[in-house]
This record gives structure tokens, C-alpha cells and sequence, in this order.
């Protein structure tokens, strides 16, 4: 007889360990399955070179929800909070951007900047209400309440006034290049704004609803950039201390080889080293596809449920690149006090585009977009004294590249990214002591993503709010009783932001109350 | 890219040489990409053929799949909603297949050829849903509706007309079973299955010796009444015995656009086809709701006063001396050989139980005056024809 449990988690990503904790608060005996040795899924600091530690996969903090924060009572320190971003110019004549402030563009610029801003947060706010919600069922088997959520939808559209509201549905859909193209003549402002767009996705700035996704990184916190002390790793700790305050365990180092069906709903896990334990909740924070076709399997649940599942988009396309570095780099025009800002390469929305082109036909970028921090500058605990670890994300690198992921195309990859970063900070090579690449296939690997994708699957319209990770399964039980999903393939998406695992910890107290 | 000229847009079956020489009346519709005959001679004298002698159906445009692999048991158990574990080697099942909301997407009939190979035959193509019900299992499907070529040989003298053709063993072959024989070298499989709910088989054979078999059985059953028929003759057979059509008595899942046009099996009165004890088949969740639940329609088979057939009629339930609509008619015929004017409709529960009572609109045209009555109808529950020699095993020498 295998031990039984009220709740069992598989994953303790971050949204996992809410979710979890959340359960737990609720009096439910929990059980959290890790596979990996440490806890926090993606958002885990880890050493990568002999004293260097660096934030393996989200470096900035910009999303978690102040519900989450609030509900969980968590507290952690940061190391650095309203960081500044730099669009990198090769001449040196850079434009700096923090909040609604805007330093080296045209005073049209600058002014269009503000209205753009102002537009922007306030669509964010209203999405944001969204994104702390389970979205509504629709159809025959809608609620009260979820009519209720639904009319409120509306009503929040409808108060933004009869211009705005036009706007936001006119935007929702389209793509951010258009719109950049409208409004701003800065080639910087255009590409930074694009990749802001479009980082962690497997879009160009001129793919359709790159507005959306724009809108999903400013619904947190309008944007504003911050980073935990410690980083990433931080948030995970928090979350996991907050669950094991509340009462529930976690295992790490155990493997879910196989969520037990019984009788048409689930029961309970195995692991791969044959242990098994019981519980007629069963919590996925896997993505929605491992958790359907591995986890469960493919034939436990509907044909065109399992269809559906297995045509979800969450193909990854960034990259992680790290660096241990002997000393700051000189970056051209960069003050020795801005290190602690972040610095993005993508000179013009069209650059960004191009780069994006590559990955259409699974091929690496030749001249990639980068997101590039110096965690070190702020947080000297990740790295030994006087020396310096850079931490950048790298696009595109799609997860199904042509030739297929080895060691060669990573390397080559890695000079490329290399090679870009010399073009701002020419004596960055004569810095590198050693170096990572994570490439959507590494993160697959060792983070259990399917895809290596950020948020387990496409941030698109198709594949978002009622339709998040598939129709008929966005409001996180699955179609099979005890199953649920609580991870970024959820809505409302990826990001270290918590509203998944809380969304989902909520609605299954719910319905455990309503039954 | 070249463009390819194409000669003929329809295919044509490799038994239609044969047909064309006894073609009478040139009306041939379209079936699943095939020319298909309403008749050849006379639509009655055919139908009685059925009843009375013999017909032959050519059913090649019938889809038919071919379904092997170590999991093609697996992989049919989850698709169809009756247990496929009991259809052992030799034996044939029909079966309907579901939607994830336990609606019927088609029915069809799969033949256990040998142990974990598989035909399966429908009315409708269905690749991309076998497809996706296949995800994650080792199982090939292939769509072999070409490379066989099939006749349905129905009635009271079939058998007497094989056995001619030396099919040893024939005799043995019960309802729902099938069995192999050797055709001047090719493999013939008969089944003894068929549509038109009397005594006959179904024989399955490679197209290069269509003709040639098609030319021994009418040797054998010239002296049996054998005769060539088509669709109106079989269709007329199909209402007698009571079996539901798509697009006629129930909507594929997969087409209805409104919510509620479509069917459950419970809806379309195949309980008996819903096994809740097997391992998980698709819709289940569902079916077992509805179960819980009660479903909203009925398919009811109905004996209706008079002989005006009830074409598309409304069904009415009489309540307090009133009337009220409760469904309609899908098809309707008067049957010559039961002397009965039958039907097959849908009404909403908790209407159309067994021996109720309900009422028909009919209406009828006149020397181009259009007339309305109002009959009786009676729910009922058996085919309308049913003979014992339909499953008299060994079949009698008529």
C-alpha cells in the first residue's frame, strides 16, 4: 500500500511550489515531486563554473503577481529593483529607457514614448485581471459564475470608453511592428520595444498578436525590472519554504514516471525508481504535453482531447548564454555605474525580424537578438571577488533546428552570440573564462520542458485565455477527473509569475467545495 | 508542376463492366469518389430479389480499412465503444464510434480477418481521426477501399448459390462470422453479414478477379434467381430490417455545426453497443453522464396506420387531449413483404417507449393537391423483418 495524500504535485516548478503552497494553507496534506535536485524548476540559480552561479533560465524579475506575493506572505530581498534598459548602439549614441522616462530619442519620440506607455499599462492592467483568474467556461456547461467573469470581461472592456476599447481590440491581434512603425522614428526604440515583444516566443515583431505578448510582459508590473539577491533561485526558495510553512512535503531528486488511472480518473503517481504514492489529486506542473502523453498517456483520455494536445505550439527559440568573466567588458559609451542595467542588442525592428527569419526555416540567427545582464554587478554572492558573471538571453535558436542540436551547433551558436556581444564590448573575448549555452534542447533536457519553451507553449491568441493550453481544458482540470494542470502551459501563460499555480490552486478549492 | 488530365471523374468499381452489360436504366449516382447504381432493371423486381431469390450489391465504394500492429486491439478498444476483446478471429462486430462528448461519429462493421488484423468498413473516411485515436500507439491503418473489391449476395437462395460455387464448409458459417476460401489462386473471404436484414453474405476478393467471380456466381445462381441490384432496392431492404443510416437517421458528430444535432448511441437505441466495463474508449466520460443523466432523444422504429408513407413527418404525443410535437420521421417506406407502413424517427424523452401510442402528420399529394392526415403510429421494438432464416445455421436450400 502506497502512501496516500490529499494532493500530489508533480513538478515543483515555481507555480508548482504556489500551487502547493496554496494546498497546503487550504489543510491539505501535499506532496511535491521534484525531478531535479533542486527545487524551482527553470527559476533556479545554479553554479556554472568553478565560483560563478548564475540564474539558469529568467535572469529579470518582472512578472510575479502581487496576488501571489500577498497570498503567500513571501518575502526575499533584491538585489537590484527598477533596473534600467540600454538599447545598444555600435556608435555609442545608446537610448535608455526606464518606465515611462526616455533618454536619447527626438522629443516626438519621447512624447509618443509617453502616450505609448500610457495606452500600453492601462491595456496591461486590464489583461492583468485576467491572468489572476481561472477564464470562464463557455458554452452549454458555463457557470453563474462564469458568466459572471465573463460580463465582467466585458464591462472592464467597455469602461475603458469607446476609443480606448476600439484600440484595444483593434491591437489585441495585431503585430508590435506595425504599430512601432506608426508611432516612433528611433531605430533603437523600435527594436528594443520589438524585442521586448517577442523574447521567449517563436515570433517576429511583424507575426500577428506580438502586441499581445508585449501586453503579457507589462501585466505584472508595468515592465519594472528587478533582481532577487541570490537570483532566481531566491523566489523558488521562498515559494518552497512558504509550502513546507503550510505543511507539505517535497521530495526532489524523484522522477513521475507515470500518473496512475484508475477506473477513468487519476490516483495517484509512480516514480522512476518504482516508488508510488496515492491521491485522488493529482496536480501537474509538467507541461501540458508531457503531462498528456507521457505522464498519462495518450489513451486515457479523448481522441480529440489528445489530438488537440498533441498539435499545442511550444517550440522554443531562445537561448541562454552565460559567461564567467575576469572583469567588466567595455561596452561603447556605457559608464562603469550602468552595469546594472539591462542591455539589449537589436538594433532596429527590422533586425529583429530578419533574426526571426532564420528560425522560420530551423536555422540559428546569423545576427541575434540579445537580453544581456551583469547579475554580478548588483549581487556579488554570484561570483568571486573583482570578477563578473554576464547572463544573456540569445534568439532565435529553435528547438527543432534543421541540423539538429550537438555540441558543434551549440558552439557555433555561441560564437555567433560571442561575436555579436564583441560589436558593443570589443574586449569581451580576452574576458571569457568560461562559458554556457543552454539551447532550447539542453533547457528541454534538463528542465523537463517539452519544446525548452518559456511558457510551455505558444503565447498566441489560439492558445490563450479560453484556449490555454486547449479547448476544453482551460480552467485547469483536465478531462479526467482529479487531473489538473498548474504549470505555464496554463493559463495564463510562462513567465516566473505565480497566476498559474494560484489560478489553479483556487479553482481546485473551489470545486472541491461546490462537489 | 504538371497538370494531369483526368479521364474519368468518377472511379469505376471493377465489377462495372459486368453491370453495365445488365444496365437498363442508366441511373447511376455518385458514391465515395465511385458510379454507383439506383438500379439496373426494375427497383421492385430487385427488392424482391432480396426477399425472394437473390441480389447482388456491389459494395467495393464502401470505405475499408485495414488495421494491424501489435496494438491494432488496443487502439480499436479505445476507438469503438463496445468491448472489440470478445470479437475473436473469425467473427465480425458493428460497432459506433464516438466524439470526446460521447457523440456518434459513424458506424461501421470490423472483421477480426485474423488474430490482431483488422477491417474495418464505414460509410464515411475517418483517416484523420483513426489517426489521432492512434497517437501513441504502434498501429498502421491503411485505407485499402481500392485494392478490395466487395458484393454484398443477399437473400433466401444465397447460400444455395455459394454452396455451387464449392465454398466447403459455408454451411457452418453463422451469423456475424467469417471465413476464408480460395479463388482460382487469390484468397476469397465471405462474411455472413449484410444490410438487408435477411439470409446473405458479403464476399471480399482482390479487383483482378472481379469479374471473374462475378461471372461464376451468376453461373451458380442462374437457376436461383439471382439478380443484379442497386441502391433503392437495397435501401428499401435496409428500413425493413431496421438499421440506421448516416446522414439519414443521425448526423456524423464530426459534421453538425449547432449544438444538439448530433447522437449518442443511447440516442440512437444502441445501448447494447456501450460497454462500461472495458478499459477506456473514447466518449466514455461522457456516455457514462448521459447514462447518469438520461439522454434527450429516442430513435424509435414505428408500425403507422395506413399505407401513406410518412415522409419527413412530425411526430406528435397526445397529452390531455391535446397534441404535442415531440419529433419526426428520418424514414419512412411502406414495406411490401411485412405489409406495414414502417418508419424510423427521433422523439425527445421521455416520448417513444415501447408500445406507446403517438401520431403521425402525413401528408400526401393528390393529382397535385396536397391532403394531411393524422395516423396512429405505434412504437415497436424489433425489426420489421426478421426471418429465421436470416440465422438458421446451416442455412436452408431454398
Amino acid at each position: 500500500m502506497s502512501e496516500r495524500y490529499d494532493a500530489i504535485v508533480v513538478g515543483a516548478g515555481h507555480n508548482g511550489l504556489v500551487c502547493a503552497s496554496l494546498l497546503a494553507r487550504a489543510g491539505k496534506k501535499v506532496l511535491v515531486l521534484e525531478a531535479n535536485e533542486q527545487v524551482g524548476g527553470a527559476a533556479v540559480t545554479r553554479p556554472f563554473a568553478e565560483g560563478y552561479s548564475v540564474s539558469a533560465c529568467a535572469h529579470l524579475l518582472y512578472q510575479l503577481q502581487p496576488q501571489v506575493k500577498k497570498d503567500l506572505g513571501l518575502k526575499f530581498d533584491l538585489a537590484a529593483d527598477r533596473i534600467g534598459t540600454v538599447a545598444l548602439a555600435t556608435d555609442g549614441n545608446h537610448v535608455r529607457l526606464n518606465g515611462d522616462e526616455i533618454f536619447g530619442v527626438s522629443d516626438e519620440d519621447a512624447a509618443s514614448y509617453k502616450d505609448f506607455r500610457r495606452r500600453m499599462t492601462r491595456f496591461a492592467d486590464l489583461l492583468k485581471k485576467f491572468l489572476n483568474k481561472s477564464p470562464p467556461r463557455l458554452g452549454k456547461d458555463a457557470s453563474k459564475a462564469d458568466l459572471f467573469t465573463l460580463a465582467q470581461l466585458g464591462f472592464d472592456l467597455r469602461r475603458l470608453g469607446k476609443t480606448e476599447m476600439r484600440q484595444f481590440l483593434r491591437l489585441i491581434g495585431i503585430n508590435i511592428f506595425d504599430e512601432l512603425e506608426e508611432r516612433f522614428e528611433s531605430p533603437l526604440l523600435k527594436g528594443a520595444l520589438s524585442l521586448d515583444a517577442v523574447l521567449g516566443t517563436h515570433l517576429g515583431p511583424r507575426s500577428p498578436n506580438t502586441i499581445l505578448t508585449y501586453l503579457y510582459r507589462l501585466a505584472g508590473s508595468h515592465g519594472t525590472l528587478s533582481m532577487p539577491a541570490g537570483g532566481m533561485g531566491t523566489v523558488s526558495n521562498a515559494l518552497a519554504q512558504s509550502a513546507r510553512d503550510n505543511g507539505a512535503t517535497i521530495r526532489t531528486g524523484m522522477r513521475v514516471k507515470k500518473i496512475v488511472i484508475e477506473n477513468g480518473r487519476a490516483a495517484g503517481v509512480e516514480t522512476e525508481d518504482g516508488e508510488s504514492f496515492s491521491s485522488w489529486l493529482v496536480v501537474s506542473n509538467a507541461d501540458p504535453k508531457s503531462t498528456i502523453m507521457d505522464l498519462v498517456s495518450a489513451r486515457n483520455v479523448e481522441t480529440g482531447f489528445t489530438h488537440r494536445v498533441h498539435h499545442m505550439r511550444c517550440k522554443g527559440n531562445a537561448a541562454k548564454l552565460h559567461l564567467a568573466l575576469d572583469g567588466l567588458p567595455d561596452i561603447n559609451g556605457i559608464d562603469k555605474r550602468e552595469y546594472g542595467d539591462r542591455f539589449l542588442i537589436a538594433p532596429d525592428h527590422k533586425y529583429v525580424e530578419r533574426a526571426f527569419n532564420h528560425a522560420k526555416y530551423g536555422e540559428t540567427s546569423s545576427n541575434p537578438i540579445l537580453e544581456i545582464t551583469f547579475p554580478s554587478f548588483r549581487d556579488t554572492t554570484l561570483a568571486p571577488t573583482g570578477k563578473h558573471v554576464m547572463s544573456a538571453i540569445v534568439q532565435y535558436a529553435p528547438y527543432d533546428l534543421k541540423e539538429g542540436w550537438s555540441d558543434k551547433t551549440r558552439d557555433a551558436f555561441t560564437e555567433v552570440a560571442i561575436d555579436k556581444l564583441a560589436e558593443y564590448a570589443p574586449d569581451i573575448r580576452s574576458r571569457i573564462t568560461a562559458t554556457e549555452m543552454l539551447t532550447p534542447a539542453d533547457i528541454e533536457q534538463q528542465f523537463n520542458i517539452t519544446g525548452g519553451h518559456w511558457h510551455h507553449g505558444e503565447l498566441t491568441l489560439d492558445q490563450f485565455l479560453f484556449t490555454r493550453p486547449v479547448g476544453g481544458a482551460a480552467q485547469y482540470a483536465m478531462p479526467l477527473d482529479g487531473l489538473y494542470l498548474c504549470g505555464a502551459g496554463a493559463h495564463p501563460g510562462g513567465g516566473v509569475s505565480g497566476a498559474a499555480g494560484r489560478n489553479a490552486a483556487r479553482s481546485i478549492l473551489k470545486r472541491e467545495k461546490s462537489a | 508542376m504538371t497538370i494531369q488530365e483526368v479521364e474519368q471523374a468518377r472511379f469505376k468499381s471493377p465489377f462495372y463492366p459486368r453491370q453495365a452489360e445488365l444496365d437498363r436504366l442508366n441511373r447511376w449516382h455518385e458514391w465515395k469518389g465511385y458510379s454507383s447504381a439506383d438500379g439496373f432493371f426494375d427497383t421492385t423486381l430487385e427488392y424482391f430479389a432480396i426477399r425472394n431469390s437473390t441480389g447482388v450489391f456491389d459494395l467495393t465504394p464502401m470505405t475499408k480499412y485495414r488495421i494491424t500492429g501489435p496494438d491494432s486491439l488496443e487502439f480499436l478498444n479505445r476507438l469503438v465503444t463496445r468491448d472489440m476483446r470478445k470479437i475473436k478471429p473469425g467473427r465480425v462486430a458493428y460497432a459506433v464510434w464516438c466524439d470526446d462528448e460521447g457523440q456518434v461519429i459513424d458506424d461501421g462493421t470490423i472483421f477480426h480477418l485474423r488474430e490482431g488484423e483488422y477491417r474495418l468498413c464505414s460509410q464515411e473516411r475517418h483517416m484523420a481521426w483513426f489517426q489521432a485515436a492512434a497517437i501513441g500507439m504502434d498501429v498502421s491503418i491503411v485505407d485499402e477501399t481500392h485494392d478490395i473489391a466487395a458484393l454484398a449476395i443477399q437473400g433466401p437462395t444465397s447460400f444455395s448459390i455459394l454452396q455451387k460455387m464449392n465454398l466447403d464448409g459455408l454451411e457452418n458459417l453463422k451469423m456475424f462470422g467469417l471465413t476464408h476460401f480460395d479463388f482460382e489462386g487469390t484468397e476469397l473471404m465471405v462474411s455472413r453479414t449484410g444490410f438487408t436484414g435477411d439470409l446473405g453474405y458479403e464476399v471480399w476478393l482482390s479487383p483482378d478477379k472481379a469479374e471473374a467471380f462475378w461471372d461464376a456466381l451468376f453461373a451458380a445462381g442462374k437457376f436461383h434467381g439471382i439478380r443484379a441490384m442497386g441502391t433503392d432496392a437495397l435501401e428499401q431492404s435496409r428500413i425493413e430490417a431496421g438499421y440506421i443510416a448516416a446522414y439519414i437517421d443521425f448526423l456524423p458528430a464530426n459534421v453538425t455545426v449547432r449544438s444538439g444535432r448530433s447522437r449518442s448511441p443511447f440516442e440512437l437505441g444502441l445501448d447494447w453497443l456501450v460497454d462500461f466495463k472495458k478499459p477506456n474508449f473514447n466518449g466514455r466520460r461522457a456516455l457514462a453522464k448521459e447514462k447518469r443523466e438520461g439522454s434527450t432523444w429516442r430513435l424509435v422504429k414505428l408500425d403507422i396506420e395506413g399505407n401513406k408513407p410518412a415522409h419527413h413527418s412530425y411526430i406528435y404525443a397526445k397529452s390531455g387531449g391535446r397534441k404535442k410535437e415531440v419529433g419526426f420521421i428520418t424514414t419512412a417506406a411502406w414495406s411490401p413483404v411485412c405489409k406495414q407502413n414502417i418508419a424510423i424517427g427521433t422523439v425527445r424523452t421521455p416520448h417513444g417507449k415501447v408500445g406507446d401510442k403517438l401520431l403521425v402528420e402525413v401528408f400526401y399529394q393528390r393529382e397535385m393537391h396536397w391532403s394531411r392526415l393524422m395516423a396512429e403510429a405505434t412504437v415497436v421494438d424489433k425489426p420489421f423483418w426478421d426471418p429465421p432464416r436470416r440465422r438458421a445455421t446451416p442455412p436452408g436450400p431454398y
